[in-house]
């Protein structure tokens, strides 16, 4: 769990690093913590997984990626945690998780969100998946968004 | 939209992760592309300011941090669906909505600092709304070792 200078971390990076030649030292006299706590402590927070990644964060709409395709299927219990773990690793995927059912509207309980410059794109993404998975995939189906309703940023409590 | 200069395309290609954690991060980045410390750090702003980047440093794990998500899905009549839209977007709980191509056609992320604020939401909102709201929690999460090719 996150303590709470942790949480001052998170506070003061959400909105990303300082752009400046030595961020973490910027970052630490902020905070009035030494700078090789600064990056100790980010370092333990990525390897725990509270931290994904450090870089750069991409805005798909901006870059061309603006055709999102969530990829649903209907996967053995058995098999899910095989499957998962290679659906996840390829590289055009960028969530997998799974999900619970709800019969019989909703039989998929694998997502696998992929981002592309055009439908097609997507879809070809989807057949690789659907290659990869094999006999193990019951059904699938890909939901494209076809409409943002709402889209804020997450609400971290820090 | 403007199109990314080769620069910037390495920069976004190369940078979406493993952001070193030493004294002179941009430096150490940076010569690894061929940039100088200045010329990454100018780079990444322009990307930022152009809003092709969100933003640069860590990615936080919302979870992780104490606070819980929860995906949910509705079969919204197409005749209420923007009035059903708008009742569910009001709580501000609600962080993205998506309209999708399925008879479950909404489909939305509940973001709240504890757990029971989350069915609580979903309740609320298939109260007013008359109409079921499937929760679709993530059971278990698999690693993505995704980034943007651009």
């Amino acid at each position: 769990m996150l303590d709470a200078i942790d949480r001052r971390l998170v506070a003061a990076t959400q909105a990303g690093l300082p752009l400046v030649p030595e961020p973490y030292r910027v970052l630490a006299d902020q905070l009035g913590l030494d700078e090789l706590e600064v990056t100790g402590r980010l370092k333990r927070l990525l390897v725990s997984g509270a931290i994904r990644r450090i870089g750069a964060i991409p805005n798909h709409y901006a870059l061309g990626y603006t055709a999102n395709g969530m990829s649903v299927w209907d996967i053995a219990d058995n098999d899910i945690a095989d499957i998962g773990a290679r659906v996840g690793a390829l590289e055009f995927v960028t969530h997998c998780y799974e999900r619970p059912r709800h019969l019989p509207l909703w039989p998929y309980n694998l997502f696998a969100m992929v981002h592309g410059r055009t439908r097609d794109e997507v879809r070809s993404k989807v057949a690789e998946i659907a290659a990869l998975v094999g006999p193990a995939s019951r059904a699938h189906e890909v939901l494209f968004s076809t409409r943002i309703l709402k889209k804020t940023g997450l609400r971290i409590a820090a | 939209m403007r199109p990314l200069d080769p620069t910037e395309r390495a920069v976004v290609n190369a940078l979406q992760g493993g952001f070193p954690l030493t004294q002179r991060p941009f430096r150490d980045a940076g010569a690894r592309l061929g940039l100088s410390e200045g010329e990454l750090i100018d780079c990444l702003g322009g990307l930022i300011a152009g809003g092709q980047l969100s933003r640069f440093g860590p990615l936080w794990n919302a979870e992780q941090l104490g606070g819980a998500v929860c995906l949910a899905a509705m079969a919204v009549p197409p005749e209420r669906f923007d009035e059903v839209a708008e009742l569910v977007n009001a709580h501000p709980e609600i962080a993205h909505n998506y309209e999708r191509d399925h008879e479950l056609n909404m489909w939305f992320v509940v973001s709240a600092a504890e757990a029971g604020r989350i069915d609580r939401v979903i309740a609320e909102i298939a109260c007013e709304t008359g109409l079921a709201v499937r929760a679709m929690p993530k059971t278990r999460e698999f690693f993505v070792g995704f980034r943007v090719e651009v």
